[in-house]
């Protein structure tokens, strides 16, 4: 497993594999079949772009939800999970310890719309037995990328 | 009316004023908001937070005060630590060294302690340009020794053996190095030991870089028998842990030497800036990780700059150490200075000519690639498009 190249791609997918190639010290024909494994064995799940919609026109709402749920036989919690995930509303879904259960994340265009979806589809799933809406306020950093742009020091000429 | 020509010190006046002067009054009037800098000489990264956090700490908790003149007692046990841990050097905390304001400030008193009238220094260039400054300064005489790109600009014993002279005092070691990116491996350094033995040449060790090296760990000329009990190894912060801006810095060597050096230190300069050292000291800590991760990301840039420039049809040696590429432009018929000129006019990036780092840079420029990947990438596509230009 070539965890470098992971870890390159996940900072930066724009990376073509010739510059990957370069920057890792190997052949570039490898790096490109190496990817394309990855992709095939869902290693590498897709690339998208971090972006801030507060500065944009579009007027968005995150939500995180906790829920909680009871266990089934034999499917433990996963078919719960799948019969929440497969909304297309649902950013991610994450099985947690401690207090609840599941965090699920959606993304709405309103506030209204987030909480029609909470009642109209996922408190009404058969197993849930309970939720707990936390609209977010402000992303500050996500990806290890920040939201706002640091202030950068006062130019300089100098010579070292 | 003063004569201000006449009350200057004539060593102060015999310096010769920075040879890229010019330059850098191109770079500073030209109003391009797309150049690009591969100039400065210094990490790209903001100093971990961790490590901004002590320092940010220390202030809160009142600790405003001097500290004692060769540096916190906690300070210097780390250091200690570290020069065991990272490079099997041992130095004690209390008796060996001084925790001084940036390398700089270990160069200049280590000069000052030991170099009178008359006395020679021999300095490899190209290299950083403070020593030779500093050695005019206390009265000394630079000798300067060209490494060679056929020799992987490394300082070899003939070209050490042909520079000694029976006023030799001292010996700079610039290595891993700044401008060229050369480090000097453990046969080079013996070989360079074998000639120093018997005399009474000592050893300034400049390993500000010691932390950037690609493919093998950096190792001291102090580690090689007989060569301890005669070498300063100047060490800081600014490169390891991107502190520039704290202006960190150390200076290793025997107790008799460094006693002497103190002086100077407590009066010129009294202690290094006490927050710094606060940071410092978390540095020393719990940095060896951020140590790690950057030095790799340099790598890549490394690799990435070095495949565009001989892409680009330059000849380039393969950077060992630091975080500078230092391409032969001679290809293009111009000179360091004119292709640095014409680098910034025509295609915006900002490169350094060699000769600004002494005799034998001439035909080189210095890049550093402590820069973005997209940032380098941009300057090499420049640079490409430019050199066809040129050469039309």
């Amino acid at each position: 497993m070539n965890n470098e190249l992971l870890n390159l791609l996940e900072k930066d997918a724009r990376l073509t594999p010739a510059q990957l190639a370069t920057m890792l010290g190997q052949d570039e024909r490898e790096v490109t079949a190496q990817i394309a494994e990855y992709e095939k064995n869902h290693i590498i799940l897709g690339y998208p772009a971090l972006i801030d919609w507060t500065k944009t026109d579009d007027e968005l709402v995150t939500a995180l939800i906790e829920v909680r749920i009871s266990p089934q036989r034999g499917d433990g919690f996963d078919r719960i999970a799948e019969r929440i995930y497969q909304y297309e509303e649902v950013e991610s879904l994450y099985l947690m310890s401690g207090a609840y259960d599941l965090a699920v994340t959606i993304t709405g265009r309103s506030l209204r719309e987030v909480a029609e979806f909470v009642h109209a589809r996922l408190a009404v799933i058969d197993g849930v037995t309970g939720t707990a809406t936390h609209f977010i306020l402000k992303k500050y950093k996500e990806k290890n990328h920040l939201f706002a742009k640091l202030p950068e020091q006062e130019e300089r000429v100098l010579f070292v | 009316m003063i004569d201000y020509e006449a009350v200057l010190s004539p060593r102060v006046k015999a310096i010769a004023p920075s040879g890229i002067r010019k330059f850098f009054d191109l770079l500073e009037n030209m109003d391009a908001g797309d150049a690009i800098s591969l100039g400065v000489g210094e990490p790209d990264f903001v100093t971990p937070w961790h490590i901004r956090d002590a320092g940010v700490y220390a202030l809160e908790k009142g600790f405003t005060k001097y500290t004692s003149n060769a540096g916190l007692a906690e300070l210097r046990r780390e250091i200690s630590r570290y020069m065991r841990r990272r490079f099997a050097l041992d130095y004690d905390p209390m008796k060996q060294m001084v925790v001084t304001v940036g390398g700089s400030e270990g160069i200049d008193i280590a000069v000052r302690a030991l170099v009178g009238e008359g006395d020679e220094v021999i300095v490899p260039v190209p290299s950083f340009v403070c020593y030779g400054p500093i050695v005019s300064l206390a009265g000394g005489v630079p000798v300067f020794v060209e490494t060679k790109a056929e020799d992987e600009f490394r300082l070899t014993a003939e070209a050490l053996r042909a520079a000694i002279t029976p006023r030799t005092k001292l010996l700079v070691l610039p290595f891993p190095n700044n401008p060229t990116g050369a480090i000097m491996e453990k046969r080079d350094l013996e070989a360079v030991a074998e000639v120093l033995r018997g005399t009474d040449i000592l050893v300034l060790s400049d390993e500000i870089y010691a932390e950037l090296t690609y493919g093998g760990h950096h190792f001291s000329i102090a580690n090689i028998p007989d060569m301890y009990e005669r070498t300063l190894v100047v060490n800081g912060f600014s490169k390891a842990y991107a502190m520039t801006g704290w202006r960190m810095g150390y200076l290793c060597g025997p107790q008799p030497l460094i006693r002497q050096m103190l002086k100077i230190h407590q009066y010129a300069i009294m202690c290094a800036p006490t927050t710094s050292q606060y940071a410092a000291v978390e540095a020393m800590k719990n940095g060896d990780g951020d140590i790690q991760m950057m030095c790799k990301d340099y790598d890549y840039r490394r690799r990435f700059l070095l495949d565009k420039l001989r892409g680009a049809g330059l000849q380039c040696f393969e950077p060992r150490g630091a975080f500078y590429a230092f391409p032969d432009i001679r290809s293009t018929g111009m000179t360091s200075a004119e292709f640095c000129e014409q680098f910034l006019l025509k295609a915006h990036v900002a490169a350094i000519p060699g000769t600004a780092f002494g005799p034998g840079g001439e035909g080189f420029v210095r890049m550093c690639y402590a820069s973005s990947l997209q940032n380098l990438s941009e300057a090499m596509d420049r640079l490409e498009r430019f050199l066809k230009e040129v050469a039309r």
